[in-house]
């Protein structure tokens, strides 16, 4: 097999026949004595070859002039995307089978030549990761790029990986003080290589909503199951509930900001921020803090080992808010010693209320702190936002209060 | 001529990529609305077919059903592939003498007309390089392939197509031969082999569209595909027709070639001749703002329409398809309430010499200018004789124009599903439990006795393992045999032999409860009102005191004539022994009584 390499034409010999075919290189997890051909019909098939002759070298690819050209239009805003990776800004190289990030402002036009229709479009591509590859470093550099961006666009519309979508967008949300252009995040529950995708309507309505006056960031993704319509998240209330569908993310324990349906009609439900006169950025994070589902049988132990070397954590409680009253005195002596304990619910839907059981106001008196709706995730990223940016008692007392629509008083049937 | 099969056969199991069950239904519990957009291909351009449809901006609904999921869906991915049904498709190569590919690759073939959901259909190439031994020859069967079934087109309105989901996603075994068939009887005999081996597997739908066949001929020019010609018996027919249509299309363009014949672009607005016509169509059309739209074409008189050649039904073919019911051509008017002075108008304004012909269209102004591109484009087409493209197989033996044939399929690599690895020793497996050929099933039935014809026609109607069971247990093999092949399947054929075995009836019964059966009464009703095992008795108790002085008069001898009239009642209903004995055993009763 020398001389014989990924792309050319070959030929198997096999005990079941000859084939003919293009040579495709081995996924990962294929086993060692196959090799991989498509089949002039387009078939692939794994075979076990007895000899594999070369027939023609593969061409050179020569790589295609893509149709689209980036004009500049004086009455159109400016929209800056930028890229960090996730199914949204994918596409499959089919004779590889790897996915690539879609690198350049040409690219997304490419795919999405309509979105040039709606405005003048910028781009980079600041990472190329899975999203579950995020941490808190990479929200910071995120954010200095939105800084950036926002001096010379009138939107910002960041792709994203679906997976931790929300943290990021509640990590934006409290690192920009004021914002002088709308940030929207947008992922797409199926990759962009199919026909069915649902990243052409998310990215297109992302587009349209980054060129209103919306000073927060906001999540914009499916609505429901049908390609009809988007829905527009706070990005502090925004969560992924479903692992596969289109309408996977939800606003929780509030209603979205609004939708907007293909032909780019707003309707808002809510009120929202407007954009400020310019942009304020506190970009400190104190990573040590934790999210910690408490679940019953939990060890005393593990509980405490995980919060020996952090300044706070955010504990997912039961029901109302609630862990075993075995640990109310390990609780007490932990905020003693200077952490900052906040309480929701791993129910997820409805608020925390510490004063109904008794295991509750125990904890209460123990110090831990009553998040009352906001989402454990958007906790999490607050108080690690906090501990960077104030003293322990600014922190302490901002966790409990609403700073970015976070927490709300009201929560409704319908 | 040269003539190719592609069977699509669906499976019985639950379906390829979910565990929904494999069926229609009409319990539509929900609908969502989806858009198909054509994606990048391989060289990173997007495919001009693709986009075509597209830029028809349809939309898509999709009626849920109980029996589809979020896979169907497209809301969540593919499951693995379905055991039972990759190993029916082993199992079917097997039988078809193929190879069955080291590992199985599941592709996605790009289809965005909406009948998937994804925008694409799932199959997987399983076996190749099969073939077939018929009474004509070898049939190879290059490739066999396990791919899921598409959604049920509801109806389409407008821009929005109606799909359902009952069907999405039921596994299918495709099965194409090569152009190795040489006339309409092979084709048929191969698609019934086919048919049989599939049945075999006792692992197949059955019904109205569970299975669909393909015809691919040619003639030597372009390849036409026959699509959906599921009626066995009409192939021949359909094959014998579609050769001579080649056959007519290559002499008219020999003619077409000789004459130098020509398509003239222009689009001449015809309707002032027609203002004062006889012609109903056309004055009708007329009357609603339509016009009167026509071309010429030079050199085609006479091979639109006379004994041997039919291009003007070609041409009416591709207009159809839009939703224009006809054209008139110059071949067949004057007629229609066209008069002839309306066609000598016709061709002083068309320039029209001896040679020359025309087709005109009354129809709104906008469609009938698209209708005639479309006979330009077909007309010019004539001159090279046999176009390629798919038909509609039609009742009275005939085909009728669909679209052009496709281009090459699309197919990217499904990375949802891993390859699916099959080693020696799982073919081995499933090649040791292979099922038994039809032809061997129809000698083991022979052996039981009963006759060939029968043997075969149970064999292909998948009753083999019914027939064989039920004369086991109660025998009457020629009698089970011509109730299955005279009834039909769903009928329950155990219990009328378990009764007919205790003798709640006579034979001759057989064939009427399996009629009433058929037509949908109860099997358990119709038995009680053939059941004897009461009814004997009353009925001979009843003869029995009614001729009581016969009896004392002629003892033993009343018999025979009680034996008529008993008969006279019972006849098919209980066996006459049966009756004999009961009446014999009354009678010495009686005698005995009236003794005493």
């Amino acid at each position: 097999m020398d001389n014989i390499e990924e792309g050319d034409y070959v030929e198997v010999i096999t005990d079941k026949g000859t084939f003919k075919g293009v040579l495709l290189p081995k996924p990962k997890f294929s086993k060692d004595e196959i090799v991989i051909i498509k089949l002039e019909n387009g078939y692939n098939v794994g075979l076990i070859p007895k000899e594999v002759k070369l027939i023609k070298k593969k061409e050179r690819k020569i790589k295609t002039e893509k149709a689209v050209k980036l004009e500049y239009s004086k009455d159109l805003p400016t929209i800056s995307i930028i890229g960090t990776g996730g199914t949204i800004a994918s596409y499959i190289d089919y004779s590889t089978g790897a996915v690539h990030p879609a690198l350049t402002a040409e690219d997304f036009l490419f795919t999405m030549p309509e979105i040039s229709d709606e405005a003048n479009i910028q781009s980079e591509v600041l990472f190329n990761t899975l999203s579950e590859n995020m941490k808190p470093e990479m929200w910071i550099k995120l954010a200095r790029a939105v800084k950036k961006a926002a001096e010379k666009s009138d939107g910002i519309v960041i792709p994203h990986g679906t997976d931790t979508m929300s943290y990021t967008a509640s990590a934006l949300s409290f690192m920009f003080e004021k914002l002088s252009v709308p940030v929207v995040l947008v992922g797409s529950q199926r990759s962009s290589d199919r026909p069915s995708s649902d990243a052409y309507i998310n990215l297109h309505a992302s587009v349209r909503v980054a060129k209103k006056d919306i000073g927060e960031v906001v999540v914009v993704m499916h609505a429901g199951s049908s390609d009809d319509k988007c829905y527009i998240h706070r990005g502090t209330r925004v969560r992924k509930m479903h692992t596969s569908r289109r309408d996977a993310f939800q606003s929780v324990n509030s209603k979205p900001l609004g939708e907007i349906d293909l032909n780019g009609g707003i309707r808002f439900f809510k009120e929202y921020k407007k954009t400020d006169e310019n942009t304020e950025l506190h970009d400190k994070m104190d990573e040590r803090v934790a999210l910690l589902y408490y679940y019953p049988g939990m060890p005393i132990e593990i509980f405490e080992g995980i919060l020996e070397k952090m300044h706070g954590a955010i504990i997912m409680g039961t029901g109302l808010g609630h862990v075993s009253s075995e640990f109310v005195n390990s609780i007490k002596s932990m905020v003693k010693d200077g952490k900052i304990i906040g309480m929701t619910s791993q129910c997820i839907y409805g608020s925390v209320n510490m004063n109904v059981y008794s295991t509750g106001r125990e904890l209460k008196y123990a110090g831990v702190i009553e998040l009352g709706d906001m989402l454990p995730e958007v906790a999490y990223v607050k108080l690690m936002w906090l501990l960077g940016n104030y003293n322990f008692e600014d922190a302490k007392n901002m966790l409990k209060k609403n700073i970015r629509g976070e927490m709300e008083d009201r929560r409704f049937l319908l | 001529m040269k003539c190719g099969l592609e069977i699509h056969q669906q499976l019985n199991t639950k379906k390829l990529f979910c565990n929904c069950d494999s069926k229609l239904s009409d319990n539509v519990i929900g609908e969502v609305t989806r858009i198909l957009r054509p994606t990048q291909s391989e060289m990173g351009e997007i495919d001009k077919a693709a986009l075509q449809e597209s830029i028809k901006n349809r939309k898509f609904k999709y009626e849920i059903t109980d029996n589809s999921c979020l896979v169907e869906l497209d809301e969540e991915p593919p499951h693995e592939l379905n055991k039972e049904a990759l190993e029916i498709a082993i199992k079917v190569a097997l039988m078809l003498n193929a190879n069955i590919v080291d590992e199985i690759h599941v592709m996605r073939k790009i289809v965005i007309d909406g009948s998937n959901t994804s925008g694409f259909q799932r199959t997987a190439l399983i076996g190749v390089n099969g073939y077939i031994d018929t009474s004509f020859g070898r049939v190879n069967i290059p490739t066999i392939c396990l791919e899921e079934e598409a959604a049920r087109k509801i109806k389409e309105e407008g821009e929005l197509v109606v799909y359902r989901l009952d069907r999405l996603g039921i596994p299918l075994i495709e099965i194409s031969t090569a152009p190795d068939m040489k006339n309409g009887e092979e084709v048929k005999e191969v698609a019934e082999k086919i048919g049989m081996i599939l049945r075999a597997t006792k692992k197949v739908r059955r019904g109205a569209g569970t299975i669909r066949q393909d015809i691919n001929i040619s003639t030597g020019q372009g390849r036409v595909e026959i699509k959906g010609a599921s009626k066995l018996n009409m192939i021949p027919k359909w094959v014998a027709e579609e050769e001579n249509r080649q056959e007519m299309l290559k002499n008219v363009a020999e003619i077409l070639k000789r004459r130098y014949a020509k398509v003239d672009d222009k689009i001449y607005d015809l309707t002032d001749v027609f203002m004062n016509t006889n012609s109903k169509i056309i004055a009708k059309e007329i009357k609603r703002g339509g016009r009167v739209l026509g071309i010429a074409l030079r050199g085609f008189k006479g091979v639109l329409k006379n004994k041997e050649f039919r291009l003007g039904r070609e041409l009416a073919g591709v207009v159809k398809v839009i939703g224009i019911k006809g054209l008139f051509h110059g071949d067949e008017l004057p007629g229609y309430g066209v008069s002839e002075e309306e066609v000598e108008k016709i061709n002083k304004i068309l320039k029209l010499e001896d040679k020359d012909s025309f087709v005109i269209i009354a129809a709104p102004e906008n469609k009938g200018k698209m209708a005639l591109e479309r006979v330009k484009e077909r007309a010019k087409m004539a001159m090279n004789g046999v176009p390629g493209e798919t038909r509609a197989p039609k009742d009275d033996g005939t085909t009728q124009y669909l679209r052009p044939l496709p281009g090459a399929d699309r197919m990217y690599p499904e990375t949802d599903i891993p390859p699916i690895r099959i080693t020696e020793e799982y073919i081995e497996k499933i090649r040791q439990n292979l099922p038994k050929m039809p032809e061997e099933r129809v000698n083991e039935l022979l052996n039981m006795g009963i006759s060939k014809q029968d043997a075969y026609t149970i064999v292909r109607e998948d009753m083999d393992d019914v027939f064989e069971r039920i004369v086991k247990k109660y025998g009457y093999p020629t009698i089970v045999a011509r109730a299955i092949t005279n009834g039909c399947e769903e009928i329950d054929y155990d219990t009328i032999f378990k009764a007919l075995h205790d003798g709640k009836f006579a034979k001759e019964a057989v064939d009427d409860i399996v009629l009433r059966a058929c037509n949908g009464e109860k099997i358990e009703k119709i038995i009680s009102e053939y059941d004897t095992s009461i009814n004997l008795n009353e009925i001979i108790e009843k003869i029995v005191n009614e001729k009581e002085t016969l009896i004392i008069e002629r003892g033993t001898a009343a018999f025979k004539p009680l034996m008529g009239l008993a008969m006279k009642e019972l006849r098919g209903k209980v066996d006459g022994k049966l009756v004999s004995e009961k009446l014999r055993e009354k009678i010495n009763e009686k005698i005995k009584e009236k003794s005493q």
